[in-house]
């Protein structure tokens, strides 16, 4: 009790100390809430802390008190009283109004952060086995936010950095103060989006569409991660989302539209095998290493290799037809709907031609193109 | 077993000896032995697997396995702690002192007695068996959760059969003890005046009569999607992932009340016992468990907070979800009132049964956070879950089951136990249990998701001192084994009645040890 009333002191006085303009991330509480409706969820978990504090103390200060006063080494004789209507409705009934007295301010809350109408803007979130795919409808952007801490901090070959296992790609980008609607599925298995300081965690959960939103208060970084166990790298697809000003914001905006316009490559030009080989590693660096490994050898018999792999190296059709539509009941995704036909098909021509595989034939985009019709 | 001949009605065709003896039995003290053995292999398997988990944790970075594996791990700690260990130690409680509280001869049906249990053996292979599988143990964690589920290989069919199998147990189990409670009492033991252990027994049997099928209904639902072509769960052909948590969780909830009410009853023997003095308020006991019984079915989507349910769900089941605070805080009170103004010394049993109600009860304030639905969605599957989860089953349960063998052991072996190992098997308990799981409060604050095989710098402490904590835990039920086979081979031997404020019939009726058969004829109860 000591131990728990001590550290319960510590959370306590580390939040005040956090709210005192500490960005830093508390070790003993939530993070400093960002939002309105983190704020209210702080302030009720403080709330409700306390209260149990109170009843913690009180309860078990009765019952050591008990312990050191009634034990027969020091003579107590027993009493032989049972049964007290009058203290058992009483011990009944006031539970039951400090419980009315948490769920009002608890309802309230629930009302608010569930009211997701007239949002400033919307962002689809896509979860995928592991990583994070944002579109932004109004704007026509769409971006994949992969984990982007290297392989040898994981297994301990390079020092770990700051924000080791906190760090992606390309985060997602909104605006302070505006109200932001999340719109999140998934593609494969149910994933959860959750940012804290926010007071954000919702599913995505493959054939729904769930909803959220937030409201930053103030420009910065904010994390998260992935919140309901979806597999393998469960443990490895964060979430980070950067806050600017309008006017970063609306930067930001205008340089995601001129390189998404630069980078899209021409669905109708027939490329080379290099020209195919050099997208594909890209392509199967951000999709495909994660589960067939980089050295494409894979880790079976969850993970099979690509090297030598009947598909990967026998009929084209059928190798095109698992990457476009996925294998069921097993982690390989159908990629047609999360690449475009350049990608599909520079990763096919990548695969049938890497890791020692040498089919030596190609496959153009425009053969993917034929298949969607 | 000499000394009990007189009363040994086998008529000559007497019982198999040796390995056949456990095979064949009927008797329900046999069946309690065996049951109460399987659950401690059980316990020291997950807890095995437990400590693997620390053992990765203990740093930040991927050190001593992959993330498949440990995800393989986290698993079946969950499954076999909770079908291996928690629930087999009950029914082997139940097996061994229902008959003797009530003065009954045996089980209501024998043979079948002996059948559940075999079928565990059975079901912990398939679990224990899928790590040597291709493609290594279940890894989609102990809730199963569709579509996740429906990926992976052979072990995931292993998993499957053996819930099946379990579940199957656990019924014939509870129709026993439903039977054998409702039909075997002795002259004059009314229903109210049953000892409350076999209250909170014959309450928790309905549970699992009312829940375990409706497990077996969801994990068939996932075998056919995975083998036959349904699409239950599978979004693409129609099917519904949020309908396995629901079906999950009708039948997850109740299961954990099954896992606490036993033990409700176990520390409301024990605390009167040791305080001499009668429980305060045995029929408000009773229906507080009856309460919290029937309450279990109308909370299910509190683990579903952060699917997406309408605000009215929400608001409905953080509502229900508040309500079972008041008959546990009933209970409590009724613990602390039993212990006020009695006569207490503090044996072992009485040592765990006063943490149980402490600790416990920290769980159950967790339990409260967690219930208010907007806190809960900032803690939803981070380690605060864990804690308090932990808080419950650790420190709940299996403190239970710890006080409850120190209690009988006694009774069951005619010894009585070391008390000094015992005292010190109970502090290097709690002392390593809070150190384990105390800070785990904290990293789910701070956010760190449960299920994660490695973390971010700023939980790296937090998780050094948890993975010290539970070895600590682990190594400390090593003496457990030591003071039980200490107490089978000899000690002081106990008298009838072991402790002087028990009051039940196997302390006021029968010798220690209890002979192999029992209550004959049955006793009469004024």
């Amino acid at each position: 009790m000591i131990s728990k009333m001590r550290s319960l002191g510590l959370g306590w006085g580390v939040s005040l100390m956090s709210m005192a303009a500490w960005a830093e991330e508390s070790k003993y509480n939530l993070p400093t809430p960002q939002s309105v409706v983190a704020s209210e969820i702080f302030n009720l978990h403080v709330l409700i802390m306390w209260v149990c504090v109170a009843i913690f103390v009180v309860v078990f200060g009765v019952m050591f008190y008990s312990i050191w006063k009634h034990r027969k080494s020091v003579g107590h004789k027993a009493a032989h009283f049972h049964e007290n209507t009058q203290i058992e409705i009483i011990w009944t009934v006031i539970p039951f109004a400090i419980l009315i007295a948490m769920a009002i301010p608890a309802s309230k809350t629930i009302l608010n952060m569930r009211d997701a109408s007239n949002p400033d803007m919307t962002v689809k979130v896509v979860a995928y086995q592991w990583k994070w795919e944002y579109e932004y409808p109004a704007e026509g952007i769409k971006f994949l936010s992969n984990l982007s801490t290297p392989r040898d901090q994981i297994e301990g070959t390079a020092p770990k950095g700051e924000h080791y296992l906190l760090e992606v790609d390309n985060p997602l980008v909104v605006p302070v103060g505006k109200k932001v609607r999340l719109l999140l599925t998934a593609n494969d298995v149910i994933h959860a989006w959750s940012v804290q300081a926010f007071g954000i965690k919702q599913d995505a959960i493959p054939g729904f569409i769930k909803d959220a939103w937030f409201k930053a208060d103030k420009p910065g970084t904010y994390r998260g991660q992935c919140s309901e166990l979806c597999g393998k790298d469960h443990g490895f697809m964060p979430i980070v989302v950067e806050v600017k000003t309008q006017e970063d914001y609306d930067k930001w905006m205008a340089e995601q539209k001129a390189k998404s316009a630069a980078v899209t490559m021409d669905p109708n030009k027939t490329y080379s095998a290099d020209e195919l080989k050099a997208h594909g590693a890209k392509v199967y660096a951000a999709n495909c290493a994660a589960c067939h490994q980089a050295d494409g050898k894979g880790l079976p018999p969850a993970f099979p290799a690509l090297a030598g792999s009947k598909i990967a190296t026998g009929d084209k059709a059928a190798h095109i037809n698992i990457v476009m539509n996925g294998k069921p009941n097993t982690a390989m995704a159908a990629f047609g709907k999360q690449l475009n036909d350049v990608d599909v098909a520079a990763v096919i021509t990548y695969e049938r031609n890497s890791f020692g595989n040498a089919t030596g034939d190609m496959v153009q985009p425009a053969d993917i193109k034929a298949l969607r019709k | 077993m000499e000394a009990t001949h007189a009363i040994d009605h086998d008529h000559g065709h007497g019982h198999p000896t040796g390995l056949m003896r456990w095979v064949t039995t009927t008797n329900h003290k046999d069946i309690g032995t065996l049951y109460l053995w399987f659950s401690f292999i059980m316990l020291l398997t997950g807890g095995t697997l437990a400590l693997l988990i620390r053992a990765e944790l203990f740093q930040p970075g991927m050190q001593i396995m992959r993330p498949e594996f440990f995800n393989s791990l986290t698993t079946m700690h969950g499954l076999i702690m909770v079908f291996g260990a928690i629930m087999p130690a009950f029914v082997g409680f139940a097996n061994w002192q229902v008959p003797m509280m009530i003065g009954a001869p045996d089980m209501a049906f024998p043979r079948m007695n002996n059948w559940s249990f075999w079928l565990l053996p059975v079901a912990a292979s398939l679990l224990v068996g899928s790590f040597f599988v291709p493609g290594g143990a279940s890894a989609g964690g102990w809730t199963m959760y569709a579509p996740l589920f429906l990926q992976g290989g052979i072990s995931n069919d292993m998993t499957i059969f053996a819930v099946h199998i379990l579940g199957i147990s656990s019924i014939m189990g509870a129709i026993n003890i439903v039977t054998t409670i409702l039909n075997l009492r002795a002259p004059g033991m009314t229903l109210m005046k049953m000892p409350l252990f076999v209250w909170t027994w014959l309450i928790t049997a309905y549970l699992l009569i009312a829940v375990m099928p409706v497990l077996a209904g969801a994990v068939t639902m996932l075998l056919t999607d995975r083998h036959f072509g349904t699409s239950f769960f599978n979004a693409a052909g129609g099917g519904d992932p949020v309908m396995f948590q629901h079906i999950f969780w009708f039948f997850g909830h109740p299961e954990v009340y099954i896992m606490i009410l036993p033990a409700f009853g176990i520390i409301s023997q024990i605390i009167p016992t040791f305080a001499r003095k009668p429980l305060f308020g045995y029929a408000s006991m009773v229906y507080a468990t009856s309460s919290i019984a029937i309450l279990s079915f109308i909370v299910w989507a509190h683990h579903m907070f952060t699917t997406g349910l309408p605000t009215a769900a929400q608001l409905f089941f953080m509502y229900a979800t508040m309500l079972i605070a008041i008959p546990t805080g009933v209970k409590v009170f009724n613990w602390i009132a039993t212990m006020w103004k009695g006569s207490m010394t503090f044996e072992t049993p009485m040592l765990f049964a006063i943490a149980f109600v402490c600790l416990f009860t920290i769980g159950g304030f967790s339990g409260l956070v967690l219930a208010i639905t907007p806190v809960d969605i900032q803690l939803q599957d981070t380690y605060y879950v864990v804690a308090h989860f932990h808080y419950v089953l650790v420190s709940g349960a299996l403190y239970s089951i710890f006080a409850g063998v120190y209690f009988w052991l006694p009774k069951w072996t005619g010894n009585m136990y070391d008390e000094k190992l015992g005292k010190l098997h109970f502090w290097m308990s709690t002392i390593f249990f809070n150190i384990l799981f105390f800070p785990m409060h904290f990293l789910g604050l701070a956010g760190m998701p449960r299920r994660i095989p490695d973390y971010a710098l700023q939980f790296a402490d937090w998780n050094m001192v948890a993975t010290i904590g539970a070895f600590g835990f682990g190594l400390s039920q090593l003496i457990l084994l030591v003071v039980v086979l200490k107490c089978i081979k000899g000690g002081v031997k106990a008298e009838g009645r072991a402790w002087e404020g028990a009051d039940t019939l196997e302390w006021t009726h029968l010798p220690s040890p209890a002979p192999y058969h029992t209550f004959e004829t049955p006793p009469t109860v004024k």
